[in-house]
Parts: C-alpha cells; structure tokens; sequence
C-alpha cells in the first residue's frame, strides 16, 4: 500500500462521498489511487471553486467538505476558498500535493509554502513527513474540523510521502490530542444564571448567527422562543433560524438589515447572542448598544465571547446542547407584550414601505430586485436552498428572501464573490432532492462562471439566477453615497450575451426584462430538476 | 498595561511561527518573547510579555488557548513572578575609561566576562528594569553590540498554584 492509498481508504473509513478538486503533477498519485474506491470525484474548472463547492456540500449535509488540489498554483488558488470557509467555520478537509520532500525549501518547480500561507485562516495545518503518520493525520483532520468551533484543516502532503510503501494501514478508533478538548456542555451555573436574567428582565431578545445552523440548533431555539414569546432577529448568517414569516422574527439586524430588528436591538433589556461573532456589519457599536443590556453570550469559541463585547453571562458550550438544557424545565414567563411593541414597528416599516413604493415608478417597467427575491422565494420549495452571491444582491437577497423550511448560503464572514454558483453546485450534489437555486449579480458571476461547465459535466441540476445592471452595484452605490457619483472601475462593458453563454454550455436560457412578465418566467425557472440560467435586467441606479 | 504570558507549547517545527504569527495578525504587542525547552523535551516553553488594554490582554490568553499546539497558558504579572533577562554588552574601552566601566559593573552587579586591549563584554542577569539601568549607564560608552534573552519568567514559588 502506497501513502496515497492510505489517504484513499482514511477519506473512506471518514465516509467521504465527494472529493471536489484539480489534478497536477504532485497529486497525481492521489487521483491515482481514487479510482475505483467508490469516492466520486468533481473536477472543478478553478481550484478556488473546489474549496466553495465542498464548503457548499459541508453547509447542507453537515458533514465535512473535501477539496484536493495540486502544489504550486493549484494551492494558493485554493486559498480564497479557505479563507471564505474560515470566516464562516465551515468544515473543510483541504488536501494539497507538494513537491518532492527533498525539494522542499529550494523553491523547486511549482513549490509553494501553503501551510504557512493558510497560516492565518485556517483551524490546524499538517505538512505530512512520514508516510506511516497518514491515517492519524486524516482521523485528527476531519476531527479538528467537525468539532468545536468547525473550520478549515489543511494536510500538505509531498509527492514522495504519497508514493511512499508503507507496511501496515491501522486507522485510528479515537482522537487524542491533549491540546485540543472543545467544550460541548454549558456550564450548569451559567446556565442557571441565563434563566435568573430571563426571570427578571422585561424585554428579552434573542440574537441568532451562523452557528446555530453549525450546531443544528434551530428546533431547539424554536421550540425555546416559543414557549416564552421571545423575539428572535439573527445575523447575516443566522438566517432561517426561524421561518421568516414567523410572528416572533423580526429580521437580519445590523447596517443592512432591518429597522426595527436594530431597534429590537438597543430597546431589548437582555440580549441571548448564540453563535454569532458580533462582527462590525451586524452591531456596529456593540459596548454602545449593550451598555444597559444584560447580554448573555453564547458561543462553542470561548474567544469570541467578550472579543467585541463584553457579555454579563459568558456561556461556552455546543448551542443545540445549551438549548436543550433552556427548554429542560419551564419557567412561567411570557414576554407577548414586548413581541407585540416590536411588531407594531414592524407593520409600521412595511406601511412606510409600501408608500414608499407607490411613489417610486420603476424605470422603464423593471422589476423590482427585492420584488423578485420575494417572488422568487415564495415560489420556491419549503425546504429549498437559497445560495446569494455577494454584493447588492446579497443584501436584496437576505432582507427580502422568504424562508421557510429551506436554508440561506452566503458567503458572510469574508463576502467572497463568485460563492453562490460553486456553492450551490456542492449543496445539490449533497441535497440531490432538494432545490437549490443561487442568485448572484453580473459581476460575480463573471468570477466563477467557468463552473457552468462543471455543472454541465456532473449534471448538476443548480438553477442560476443573474440580476444584470452591467456595474457593480454595490460599490457603484457606495461611490453614489461616498464619493458623490464619481464611479470608478464599477462599469462592466465588455460582458458577454448570457444567452449565448447559455446556449455555449447548452443550458436553458430564461430573460426577465419587465415586470409584468415575472411571475411566469420565475414559474418556469423553478419548474423541473433541471439547470437554468435567467437572466433579470435590473436598474443600475437601484439601492439597497 | 504590561502582561507576561507562560505558554506551554508542543514542541514542533512550525510553532514558533503560529504563535509569533498570531500576535501579528491579531496586532497584539510583543514586548519580549524567549523560547526554550523544558523539563520534557516534548514541550516548549514561551514567555511572551505583552501589553495593551484589559479586552486585548484577555484575548491573547483566550487566542493562544485555541491554537491546537497550545497545551498551556498561565499568565501572570510582573509582581507575582521572578523575572530575569541575559544581557551581553561588547563595549569599546579605552585604558581611561576602563576604570569608569568597573565601577559601573559594580554598581550593578554586573560581571565583566572577555576582555581585549580594546573591548570589553559584560554579562548581566537581572530583572529587565535594572538591566535598563545598566545599558543607560553604559550609554557614555560607545556600546559595539548588545544581545538580550527577552524576559524570563517563573510565578513566585508562594503563588504557586
């Protein structure tokens, strides 16, 4: 048995589905010794897009995304993807040919220090000396990855290590790394304290991110809001923690979200946070805004727990578990009267809203971007998977998307563009029954839309959508507000006739060009498992 | 605020750089760092001085924590341990100055350890202040060079917990 075959039968003992990923030279004896092993593999048409389309799979399966990649160029291409990972602590195992082991240091053909460049985003790294070390290596990897707070692991391994004969393959039963102990239960005091605060406070809220979906937490927040009427806004990343059109959610907080979200925010007595980094975009001035509150922090990384804020009760522990223990016992508490303040400036928001809009006449009778995500969204399957690109699309997509048991994929933390087309990709290879559709602008989609031929190989029945306004929005916006309509690098002359690029990579090709035809043409996107590419001409000079 | 952090560390190739790379990204200060084995050859130990305020010192104890070749972190301040820093000073001196520089080294408790017609070099053990003191005092002198160790650090033996 090779060190190649070794790393095959670990990525089998871990019960790895799909390897996404690029061949070279230094890898080669690994996608050797694929074939035949039942791992099914995906070649990408740019290795970042590996790492988006296992980060894709990871998020919807919950298992632990695989992307291997050559040495040299075919690794710091990988890197964007594992930063975007990182930022979001998505479970990656990133597997990298290097050079030679005799090579290594003398900057040989293609070599490149790729644990030392990932250094900073991502959870471990190995650079693997010793052949007989692989199974251990692979156990600890996909360990590290899937427990704690989960994120990125990387394993370097040199093209003579995966050559190497090595005399006997025993895969280890258990991890033990005696620097490495996440905590999974809450601490029962802390516990304890949470519910004293809820007892006593008056207007409790809770503030939901991504992990909670990490954690598979949902039910249990559910089931805990519920039993309280505790109001719940989540994050960027925390969205469809609860239904959208659920009576106790008010929404994304934050620059882009919602008003009254941000206002549920600074008039909440308590805050519970759970899983959410209390980064800039989502609570800007956080000592600010928790200056009176009671703010109980949840989080599996006890660093992020008074990183940006400093909580009244820190509480470390798996939220699915923590949650569990909330709804252990019942508490006579009912907080109807403060849920119904907050959906009085709900309504309010959407009234002003609506004014708003009468006013507004669209130009040259075009949709509406946030009209056709909420007509999109409603028509899209309960459990459908929604994967938004980045940039104003994004923020139309999470401020309007309706969500009811489906899932919201974005690229949050490091709002990477060009996510949404690979990710998807990965969800529906994960979620084959499920429908998955990525909606992302006419720039980012020009960053990874060499993936087409990638769903056109697999036959990946993603749905894409492209909001065209020819610039980039989003910063064309901010140099509309900032710089006072001075544009600079925003224009995209030059693009290419999507309905050719369809037709070069024999996908179906639907336009929205006005309003009145919406409705029909989204109904015949959705329709059928099957890849469509829709174009929706948009106006530039719309907002978010 | 000034802050000495312990850190008990596989001993790896690679580690160094993580830890040293942590501080930089994360724009922590690194006042001193000294490296060195202990007892068990498996593990190192770093002592990192640091300042910055309350928040900040409170996340480099909890950022070192969640770096997965990290076994330990004790931090402690400069009261509650023994501190010690290695000073060589190689210091030009003439045949009337030589007399200024002993007596200096005397006063500080300072140990002349080589000497030539035209150089001397100084050893000093002692806590980082005095050995301050004692570089400002040479200051008179043209100093060649001077190589320090860094702050070493052990809590005191009554606060052992």
């Amino acid at each position: 048995m090779t060190g190649a075959d070794a790393i095959i039968k670990s990525l089998q003992k871990e019960g790895v589905e799909y390897v996404f990923g690029y061949p070279g030279v230094a890898i080669c004896p690994f996608y050797n010794s694929i074939l035949g092993s039942g791992i099914r593999t995906v070649l990408v048409r740019q290795e970042q897009n590996a790492a988006h389309e296992a980060s894709g799979y990871a998020r919807i399966s919950g298992k632990v995304g695989v992307a291997v990649v050559t040495s040299g160029p075919g690794a710091t291409n990988l890197i964007t993807g594992i930063a975007t990972a990182f930022a979001d602590s998505i479970p990656l195992v990133c597997i990298t040919g290097q050079v030679e082991s005799t090579i290594m240091g003398s900057d040989g053909f293609q070599e490149a220090d790729i644990s030392g460049a990932c250094e900073s985003f991502v959870k471990y790294s190995y650079i693997v000396r010793n052949p007989q070390d692989i199974p251990r290596i692979v156990k600890e990897a996909f360990h590290i990855a899937s427990t704690g707070r989960k994120g990125p692991v990387l394993i370097d391994i040199p093209h003579d290590v995966q050559m190497a004969r090595i005399e006997r393959f025993d895969y280890p039963e258990t991890v033990n790394l005696r620097t490495y102990k996440p905590t999974v239960e809450g601490h029962a005091v802390q516990i304890r304290k949470v519910k004293q605060e809820l007892k006593r406070c008056k207007r409790p809220l809770v503030c939901a991110g991504g992990g909670v979906h990490l954690s598979g937490a949902c039910e249990g927040i559910r089931t805990f809001i519920e039993k309280y009427n505790i109001p719940i806004v989540t994050t960027m990343m925390g969205l469809g923690a609860v239904p959208t059109d659920h009576p106790l959610c008010f929404g994304m907080v934050g620059n882009n979200g919602r008003p009254y979200g941000n206002r549920a925010m600074k008039e909440a007595d308590m805050v519970i946070m759970v899983g959410a980094r209390v980064a800039d975009r989502s609570i800007r001035e956080p000592d600010l805004v928790m200056e009176d509150t009671v703010l109980a922090h949840i989080d599996v990384d006890p660093a992020e727990i008074g990183k940006n804020a400093g909580p009244t009760i820190p509480l470390v522990g798996d939220i699915e578990h923590i949650f569990r223990e909330f709804n252990r016992e019942d508490l006579q508490e009912d907080f109807s009267d403060w849920a119904n303040t907050l959906a009085g400036y709900r309504e309010d928001f959407y009234a002003r809203l609506a004014e708003e809009k009468a006013e507004q006449t669209e130009k040259a009778g075009m949709i509406h971007p946030a009209d056709f995500v909420r007509m999109l969204s409603r028509s899209m399957e309960d459990d459908a998977v929604y994967v938004a690109d980045v940039g104003q699309n994004q923020l139309w997509s999470c401020q309007n998307v309706i969500m009811r048991e489906g899932r919201f994929l974005t690229s949050g933390g490091m709002g990477t563009m060009g996510y949404a087309v690979p990710a998807a990709l990965g969800a529906k290879l994960a979620a084959p029954d499920r429908q998955v559709v990525a909606v992302c602008g006419d720039g980012g989609f020009q960053m990874n839309m060499m993936e087409l031929a990638t769903i056109c190989q697999y036959e990946v029945p993603v749905k894409i959508a492209v909001l065209r306004n020819n610039t980039l929005g989003l910063v064309r916006q901010h140099q509309h507000f900032a710089y006072k309509d001075r544009y600079s690098m925003v224009d995209l002359t030059g693009s290419p006739n999507l309905e050719k690029i369809a037709e070069a990579y024999s996908i179906p090709y639907l336009h929205i060009g006005r309003a009145s035809e919406a409705e029909a043409v989204i109904g015949e996107f959705l329709a059928g498992d099957r890849t469509v590419l829709l174009e929706v001409e948009i106006d530039p000079d719309a907002t978010v | 605020m000034k802050r000495i952090y312990s850190v008990l560390v596989e001993n790896r190739a690679g580690v160094l750089c993580k830890v040293a790379g942590l501080f930089w990204r994360r724009c922590f200060n690194i006042d001193s760092l000294a490296v060195g084995e202990t007892e068990d050859p498996r593990v190192s130990n770093m002592i990192i001085v640091s300042s910055g305020d309350q928040r900040t010192l409170e996340q480099i104890e909890k950022q070192l924590n969640k770096k997965l070749d990290v076994i330990k972190v004790k931090t402690f301040s400069e009261r509650e341990s023994i501190n010690r820093e290695l000073l060589l000073a190689k210091i030009r001196c003439s045949r009337s100055s030589r007399r200024d520089i002993i007596e200096i080294c005397d006063i500080m408790d300072a140990k002349i350890v080589d000497m030539s017609k035209s150089l001397v070099t100084i050893q000093m053990c002692d806590t980082p202040e005095r050995v301050q003191i004692l570089l400002d005092a040479l200051k008179g002198n043209s100093i060649v060079e001077i190589a320090r160790t860094g702050t070493l650090a052990l809590t005191r033996c009554g606060d052992n917990k």
